[in-house]
Formats: C-alpha cells, sequence, structure tokens
C-alpha cells in the first residue's frame, strides 16, 4: 500500500502565506498570554495546594463551595472531574492559604470542611491511614491480644485500608463496610471512634512558594539548554544556518504549544514541561530528516538553485514526515483519551506540539534556509550558496552507501 | 555471508533472552519467583520493575534543613570557649555577642577590647580558633568570622546529619523502602519519598522533631517566674552574661500564668545534651506517670558525674527543642542515667524515646513540599497508562501491517523487541517506572516507528529508481543511518537535559526516553536489516520484495 507517490508541490512559493499563518497563532496565542488567561502555570510552578476529593455520589458543586465558604476558604477553586460517574472534585487553594509553619494547613482546613458528618470524638475512617489505623487498634486492642501484637494489628489495619482503596474505590459508606475484611470485635470498635465523611482523598499536592520558584527557574532553564544543546549539535554536523533554522523552529513550536495552553486556560505543570521538551526533540526530528535530505541533495544536484533543491527536498520526505507524525500522532491519541486525567495536560501538549512540530520543519525551519541564502545572496553578489559552502569539510558521507 | 548471518540472529537472540530475563527475574531472580509464586506473574515483574510513587501511592515530600541554626550553636560554642581563653590571656573584654544571629550566624562581634590586647587577641584567634578569620570592625570593635569553607562544611555536614537522623527514624516506624537523599534542585534540601503512606501527618511529626536534649543548670533556685520581665526585675534589669531564660510548663504547683507558661532561668551552656546519649526507652515512674528513662555514653556520664558532682542540692533543667521540660533538684551525684518526666502520655514516651535514640536533628526542617497519591489513584494511573499503551501500540502495529506488507512485520517485531529491552532494562537497572515514564515508553513506540518509516521509504524509492532489492536495501539502510543517528542524537540530548533539570517523576520519564531511544538504535536499525537480509537470502536474485 502506498499513500503518497512522488508529489511535487511547490512549498516555497507559499511561504509568505504560512509564515503569516504562523504569525497569526504566535501573536494569538503572546496576547492571551498577556491580556487574557495569563500563563496559567500550574501549582508546581506558582505554589498552592491542589486537593482530590472524591465522593461518595455525584457531588453538588454549589454545597461543597458553600462549606469551603463557611470554613473561611473562599479563594478556594473548585473544578468537577468532567467524566461521567467519577465523583470527584479538585479543590484548589491558592499560595496564600500556605504558610510556612504548616504547609497542609489548607489541606486539613479542606477536609475539616468536608466533613459533615462529623460526629464529636470519632475519626474519620475515610481519611485515615494505615499507620494511624494501627495505631488505634494497638491501643484500643479490640482482640485482646495483650499490647504487645503490633503483627496482627498491622495486617488488619491494612487490609482494611486496601479493601477501601482497592475494593471501594476509596470510601466506605459505612464503617460496617469495613466487615468483610476483618472480626466482628474490630468493625465493634471501629464503630465505636470512627465515622465515616461522604468523601476520600485521593491526591494531594502541596507546594511551598520556595520550590514554585525554584521549578520555575528550572523548566526555564531546561527549555533554554536543551534548544543550544542542539543548536550547538546542528550547528557542529551541518551549518550555523541550519542550527539556527531548526532551533528558530523549536522555539515557534514551544511558543504556539504555551500559547495554546493559555488560550484553552490549561494549567502547565511538571509533567506538561516534560511534554514540551519531548516535542523540541520531536520537531528537531523532522527537521533533521529533511535537512539531511537538502544536504543529500546539494551534493548530488550541483546546477538546481536551493530553492529548487529545498522543495525537492521536502517532497522526497514528504510521505515518511506525514506517516511518522501520523503513527506518533496516534499513539499521543491514545493517551489523551485513554490516559486520564493525570495525563491530561502532558498528552495535550504532546497532541498540539506534533501538528505544529510536523508543520514547521516543512513550512518554517527549510524556508528559513532559502530566505537566508537569498538574502545572503542580495548581499555579498556571487557568494556560493552558505548551505553548501562548507560541505566537503563537514559532511561525512556514509561507511556503507 | 550466510554465517555472518547466523551470527548476527544468535546476537538477536541472546538480547532477547537477556532482557527477558531482566523483566521476569531481574537482578535477583530468587526474590522474584519467590513474590511470583506467592501473588502470580504480576508481582514478579513489580519485584523488578520498581512503581513510582505516583503509581503505587505513598507520600513524597521535600524540606529543608535551617541550616543557619547548625552554624549558630557551633559559634555558640566558640563565644563560649573564647571567653574562657581570653580571661586566661588577661585580655580585657566588653562583650561577645552576634549581631545577627539568624542569618549571618557566622560572624561573632567582639567589643571593647583595648588596642594594646589587639596583639594578643590576634595570637588567641590564630592559635587556638584557626577556623575563624579575625578583622578590625568598626568603633574599635572586631569581628571574628568562621572561614567561608568551614562554613560550608558545617552546613553540608548538617543536612547530611540530618539525612542520617530522619532514617534512623522512619526506618524504626516501619515504613518499607523509603528513599531520603539530598534534593538536588535546591540547596540544603532533602527529599523523600514513603512508598505506601497516604497519611503522612504523623511521619511528619516524627521526622520534624529537632529532639534536641539538653541537661543545663537551673539558676536561681529553680525558680519559676511568671513572666521574662520578672526574671529581669529580681536581676535589677540585666541578667547574668552565662545565663538565659527559657519557658517551660508549670510543672506542679509552681505558679503559672493564664497560658500555663512559666520562665526559667537557665544556664547558657549545657552539661550534657542528646549527642552524649547512648540509649533511651519509655517506662513508666512508680506513680504510673510515662516517662522517658536515658543511659549516658561513658564520656557523657563522665561529664555529668562531674557536673552533678559540683552541684549537690542544685537544680538541674532538662530543656527539650528549646523548652523546660523538668526541673529537679540534684540529690547526689549521677553518673550515667536519668530520666525525663512531664506531662506525657504513652504515646508520646514512646515516640519521644524513639527519637532520643535516633538521634537529634543538628537544625530544625521545614517543609517545602508534599504530594500524597493516594494507592486507589495509583492503581487508577496504571491502568489507564497501560491500556494506552496497549491500544496505541496495537494502532501502530496494525497500520504497519497494512502499509509495508511484510516488511510491516519486520518492523513490528523491532517493535516489540524494543519494547522488551525497555523494560527489561527497567528489570535490571532498579529504575523506577512512574506515569510519565509510561507515556515515556508509548512515545518511544511512536518514534521507534520512525527509524523503520524512514528506511522503508527510503527502500521503496530506491526501488522506485530501478535498484534491485539487494542493492535497494544496502542503499536504503546507508541513507538512513546518518539522518537516524542525527535525530537520536538530539532527543537524547534533550532527554539529558531533562534528567539533569527534572525531578522525579520527569526524571523517570527521561530515563526511558533515553533507553528507549538507544534500544530502537538497535532493533530498527539491526534487527531489522537482519531480518530483511535473510529474506534476501532465502529468496534469490530478482524476487520482488513486500515492501
Amino acid at each position: 500500500m502506498e499513500l503518497f507517490g512522488q508529489t511535487n508541490i511547490d512549498f516555497l512559493s507559499k511561504k509568505w502565506f504560512f509564515l503569516a499563518l504562523s504569525l497569526i497563532f504566535s501573536i494569538a496565542g503572546i496576547v492571551s498570554m498577556l491580556t487574557w488567561h495569563g500563563l496559567p502555570l500550574g501549582i508546581d510552578f506558582r505554589g498552592g495546594t491542589v486537593v482530590d476529593v472524591k465522593f461518595t455520589q455525584a457531588p453538588n458543586v454549589d454545597a461543597v463551595r458553600a462549606e469551603l465558604d463557611r470554613a473561611g476558604l473562599k479563594n478556594a477553586t473548585i473544578q468537577a472531574d468532567t467524566r461521567s460517574g467519577s465523583n470527584e472534585l479538585l479543590i484548589k487553594l491558592d499560595i496564600r492559604e500556605t504558610s510556612e509553619q504548616a504547609l497542609d494547613a489548607g489541606k486539613e482546613n479542606i477536609i475539616k470542611a468536608l466533613q459533615t458528618t462529623a460526629e464529636p470524638g470519632k475519626a474519620d475512617l475515610n481519611n485515615t491511614g494505615a499507620t494511624t489505623l494501627k495505631d488505634y487498634l494497638l491501643r484500643v486492642d479490640p482482640l485482646h491480644l495483650g499490647t504487645d501484637a503490633p503483627a496482627q494489628y498491622t495486617q488488619i489495619a491494612n487490609a482494611i485500608i486496601t479493601y477501601r482503596d482497592k475494593s471501594r474505590g476509596g470510601v466506605f459508606s459505612s464503617v460496617a463496610e469495613a466487615g468483610s475484611v476483618t472480626q466482628p470485635a474490630v468493625i465493634q470498635a471501629l464503630q465505636q471512634d470512627f465515622f465515616v465523611s461522604n468523601f476520600g482523598v485521593r491526591n494531594v499536592e502541596i507546594v511551598g512558594p520556595q520550590v514554585g520558584a525554584q521549578l520555575r527557574q528550572r523548566a526555564l532553564l531546561a527549555t533554554l539548554y536543551s534548544l543550544l544543546g542542539m543548536l550547538v549539535y546542528l550547528w557542529f554536523r551541518f551549518e550555523l544556518i541550519y542550527g539556527v533554522a531548526a532551533v528558530v523552529a523549536c522555539f515557534h513550536d514551544t511558543l504556539i504549544t504555551v500559547g495554546a495552553f493559555s488560550l484553552l486556560n490549561t494549567e502547565i505543570s511538571l509533567t506538561v514541561i516534560a511534554a514540551i521538551l519531548t516535542l523540541v526533540g520531536y520537531s528537531m526530528n523532522d527537521t533533521i530528516v529533511v535537512f539531511d535530505r537538502i544536504r543529500e541533495n546539494i551534493k548530488l544536484l550541483r546546477k538546481d538553485s536551493l530553492t529548487e533543491i529545498v522543495n525537492k527536498s521536502i517532497n522526497q520526505t514528504l510521505s515518511r514526515t506525514v506517516l511518522t507524525s501520523g503513527l506518533t500522532f496516534l499513539t499521543v491519541l491514545a493517551l489523551f483519551v485513554f490516559g486520564g486525567e493525570v495525563l491530561h495536560g502532558f498528552s495535550l501538549a504532546l497532541v498540539i506540539g506534533i501538528i505544529i512540530g510536523t508543520y514547521s520543519s516543512i513550512f518554517i525551519a527549510a524556508p528559513m534556509l532559502v530566505a537566508y541564502q537569498q538574502w545572503r545572496g542580495k548581499s555579498i553578489p556571487g557568494s556560493p550558496a552558505p548551505a553548501s559552502s562548507g560541505e566537503g569539510r563537514r559532511y561525512k558521507s556514509p561507511a556503507k552507501a | 555471508m550466510k554465517k555472518n548471518l547466523l551470527w548476527k540472529v544468535i546476537l538477536i537472540l541472546a538480547t532477547l533472552v537477556v532482557f527477558v530475563w531482566g523483566i521476569f527475574l531481574g537482578t535477583d531472580p530468587q526474590k522474584s519467583v519467590e513474590a511470583m509464586k506467592a501473588n502470580g506473574i504480576v508481582a514478579g515483574i513489580q519485584q523488578n520493575i520498581h512503581l513510582g510513587l505516583d503509581l503505587r501511592g505513598g507520600t513524597h515530600l521535600i524540606l529543608q534543613v535551617r541550616v543557619n541554626e547548625a552554624v549558630s550553636a557551633e559559634t555558640d560554642q566558640t563565644i563560649e570557649r573564647l571567653k574562657d581563653s581570653l580571661k586566661k590571656k588577661n585580655v580585657a573584654f566588653g562583650d561577645i555577642i552576634k549581631l545577627d544571629p539568624v542569618n549571618t550566624p557566622q560572624k561573632i562581634t567582639l567589643r571593647g577590647v583595648d588596642l594594646s590586647a589587639a596583639g594578643d587577641l590576634r595570637s588567641v584567634v590564630q592559635d587556638q580558633f584557626a577556623e575563624y578569620d579575625l578583622t578590625p570592625g568598626a568603633e574599635g570593635s572586631w569581628l571574628i568570622t568562621l572561614k567561608p569553607s568551614v562554613f560550608e562544611s558545617i552546613k553540608k555536614r548538617a543536612v547530611e546529619q540530618a539525612i542520617e537522623t530522619i532514617r534512623n527514624r522512619i526506618d524504626q516506624l516501619g515504613v518499607s523502602e523509603p528513599i531520603i537523599q539530598e534534593h538536588g534542585l535546591g540547596e540544603y534540601q532533602i527529599l523523600v519519598q514513603l512508598p505506601g503512606v497516604d497519611d503522612p501527618a504523623r511521619v511528619k511529626e516524627v521526622m520534624q522533631s529537632t529532639a534536641m536534649l539538653e541537661i543545663r543548670q537551673g539558676l536561681d533556685n529553680g525558680r519559676a517566674y511568671n513572666s521574662e520581665q520578672d526574671v529581669y526585675a529580681a536581676h535589677g534589669g540585666i541578667l547574668p552574661s552565662d545565663a538565659v531564660i527559657i519557658k517551660g510548663k508549670s510543672i506542679g504547683s509552681k505558679s503559672a500564668n493564664e497560658n500555663g507558661d512559666v520562665f526559667y532561668l537557665i544556664s547558657r551552656v549545657s552539661a550534657v545534651s542528646g549527642r552524649d546519649l547512648r540509649s533511651a526507652e519509655a517506662g513508666h515512674e512508680e506513680s504510673g506517670r510515662p516517662d522517658v528513662i536515658f543511659n549516658l555514653t561513658r564520656d557523657g556520664g563522665d561529664r555529668f558525674y562531674a557536673f552533678t558532682s559540683a552541684h549537690v542540692g542544685e537544680p538541674l533543667a532538662i530543656v527539650l527543642d528549646g523548652k523546660v521540660q523538668e526541673i529537679a533538684n540534684i540529690k547526689e551525684a549521677i553518673r550515667d542515667s536519668g530520666r525525663i518526666s512531664g506531662s506525657f502520655t504513652d504515646q508520646q514516651t514512646k515516640d519521644l524515646s524513639m527519637i532520643l535514640r535516633s538521634g537529634a536533628l543538628p537544625a530544625s526542617i521545614k517543609y517545602l513540599e508534599e504530594r500524597t497519591v493516594g494507592p486507589s489513584l495509583g492503581a487508577d494511573s496504571i491502568q489507564k497508562g497501560v491500556r494506552a499503551a496497549i491500544v496505541g501500540m496495537i494502532a501502530v502495529m496494525a497500520f504497519m501491517l497494512i502499509y509495508y506488507g511484510f516488511a510491516g512485520i519486520n518492523a513490528d517485531l523491532a517493535l516489540i523487541l524494543n519494547l522488551v529491552i525497555l523494560l527489561g532494562f527497567l528489570g535490571f537497572s532498579g529504575a523506577t517506572l512512574t506515569l510519565p515514564g509510561i507515556a515515556g515508553l508509548i512515545l518511544t513506540v511512536g518514534m521507534g516507528v520512525d527509524s523503520n518509516v524512514l528506511i522503508f521509504e527510503r527502500i521503496r524509492e530506491e526501488l522506485r529508481a530501478g535498484k534491485t532489492p539487494p542493492s535497494a536495501v544496502e542503499q536504503g539502510f546507508g541513507h538512513a543511518w546518518v539522518t537516524i543517528v542525527d535525530t537520536h542524537v538530539t532527543t537524547i540530548v534533550s532527554a539529558a537535559i531533562l534528567f539533569l533539570f527534572g525531578t522525579g517523576p520527569v526524571k523517570g520519564f527521561a530515563v526511558t526516553l533515553t533507553f528507549g531511544l538507544l534500544a530502537n538504535l538497535f532493533t530498527a536499525v539491526f534487527v531489522s536489516r537482519t531480518i530483511f537480509d535473510s529474506i534476501l537470502n532465502r529468496h534469490q536474485h530478482g524476487e520482488a520484495l513486500s515492501i
């Protein structure tokens, strides 16, 4: 089977159209970053608290907000999980609710505010960990094993908590539910001292301001160093202008992807940065495939102009470019669809980035080479094409060819 | 040619065996087999491929050591030693203080030294305080500053000691496979990962308590004052230079203000400290009140004996974390054991004795980051990640089969081998598989197939140009090889930078990506080539290549 025969599309004649398109996307992103949604940084970079709460029934967002307001958490944002049947809410507090003395004060306040079924003097079985439960059992000793039975009680506590988390989806609807994995005597004791709230905490992230600033700086440096590293490699393997063109294309991809996150108001987390760096690598791959072909064709077709050579090279690699992008896109789409909430930002960045990355290697990077040569040609008439000037010195033909 | 091919096939099969071993048996086959027998194959694999906290659930903490406190403790001792040395040398001085003990604890200011004594001062500092620099300061004062290298090494040591102490404490709490290490991203930070701990409150409490135990001399006959002003009033507004006021809970019938806090005048230096402890156990007093019984080391015992014999009938104060826990009269000289009581519960004495045994933190700590993943979310993430990986992989493999016909099988085999090598590598190296790591795995599949596409498209081109299948294969691999090296190197560059700058899960992603790419070089180029060659070898010349 074959999708592309030998194509002969004149990509370069449309370069101004594509340049305008890129500019529009870039500017839209920049405008959104400056005036609309800003740079929607996640708590990794901004600091703050995110608590993922799972309820026994579909939660009423307004009621939850009212509870939080009553507890004085007026700045909390509540984000409902869009998938049906998940019964989850993400509750976010900004950095001001996080004090240096008690990093987890915000989390504790959220849990306390939501424990509407709390009974005085009793602890919440849905928000108790195995260690605490074990300590409780050791103290109360419902099975009369004496004070020296940590092994048994550790096992019982683990069984109850594991049952809650793995089989009951993280929340019991009554203390008695734990009865299916433990002895009646234990349940009796638990009923004395525990109640169940209508929610359990699935995930907590608390980032202090210092770490946020640290990560922000790191992420920026990582992106810049990664671009710089590639520039140096391409300079060494090709010519400086190739490196510059490829890096400009990658920067363009990064800018548009970040811009898209701003337009969609989707939070940029640490894993999104990882995705963006992967994109930089991916987009670079695409560009290098085209550049390699250009370098090869410059040697073969000495009489053709650079414009013709670049056009020809893009056409020759077009089927590979489209196929690979399509296949990578397929896997990334699988991630986006099946990967769940945690990978949402990560896969979104890749979905956007793969489209942009493919586009930029054809319509941004390669035309830049031609534009540079035309500009050089104008200022120094008769000078050799820059792309071929260092060819003999730098290009090493593959051993097997 | 044929013999060459045989060796290649053997090499490929050997690689396959080695990495399959890595997945199922890892570096400790016995343990994996045991786990498999007990809990099935998946448990055995998990013995080798470690799951990150985001997949198995647990708590991730970043904490910072307030290292300046350790420096301050050091310079506090220096001040005491300096006073003694100067007195011995008959150098008169006004006062020795730290102007800003919080921000510049390494700087000691010495005031009121007569100009004529400057030479003596210089020789004292040079001879006995070699780790300090002496410089003249403003208005005839002197500045005694820790040398920068010593300053740094004290801070570094404080972090190392804190890691050691925290590890001891976490071990005693029975958390399995904790990770406690210096966190390279920030200064004086420690990363703590506790798999399976979804309720970090108690662990945090135990980790955080500095447990600075000191036994000092109680002054003013151990009198409890109601406020700091009262202490000053009793001393005419100026405290003795070797004394400090320390807060404490009111004990017994002694008077107290509304908060229940009272103030004691306590000696500045301690007779013995937590460092001199040999052991500590929770116990009970005769009255049944919980207490902690401790034993001192030989050296500490000697000092304690000297101290208690010199002060029989006078009070001693047990100071814990800067608070007077207990004040009692010394009845007789004590050598090596004592007890701490106060209003403790059983749990508190158990924790306290455990914390004392594990050693004191050299400085207090604060928490900078806390992430807790509940096990239900982790299990969810694994399920979703694995499902996405399988769907993506099947889609890609199906496409390759349809599009390239027989050569598609070649690519699919290479892809499967790529995955096996990658998972086997994770099994051998003990690297951790995180959720982004699974994503990296999926991405490796997508990008791995790129090399095959590059090669196949090139072979098609060469065939179109009229070359024979063997030479088309030869040329296709040759030309594509250059491009493949370039693309792999650039991606590895960005993965390496991710590894250097990333944390936890992102690092896991970088590792998966890098090794996936290396494995891909082997499978997409070497393995694919071998498969092609063996096919070409069987169908002699001229026969068409299904691609």
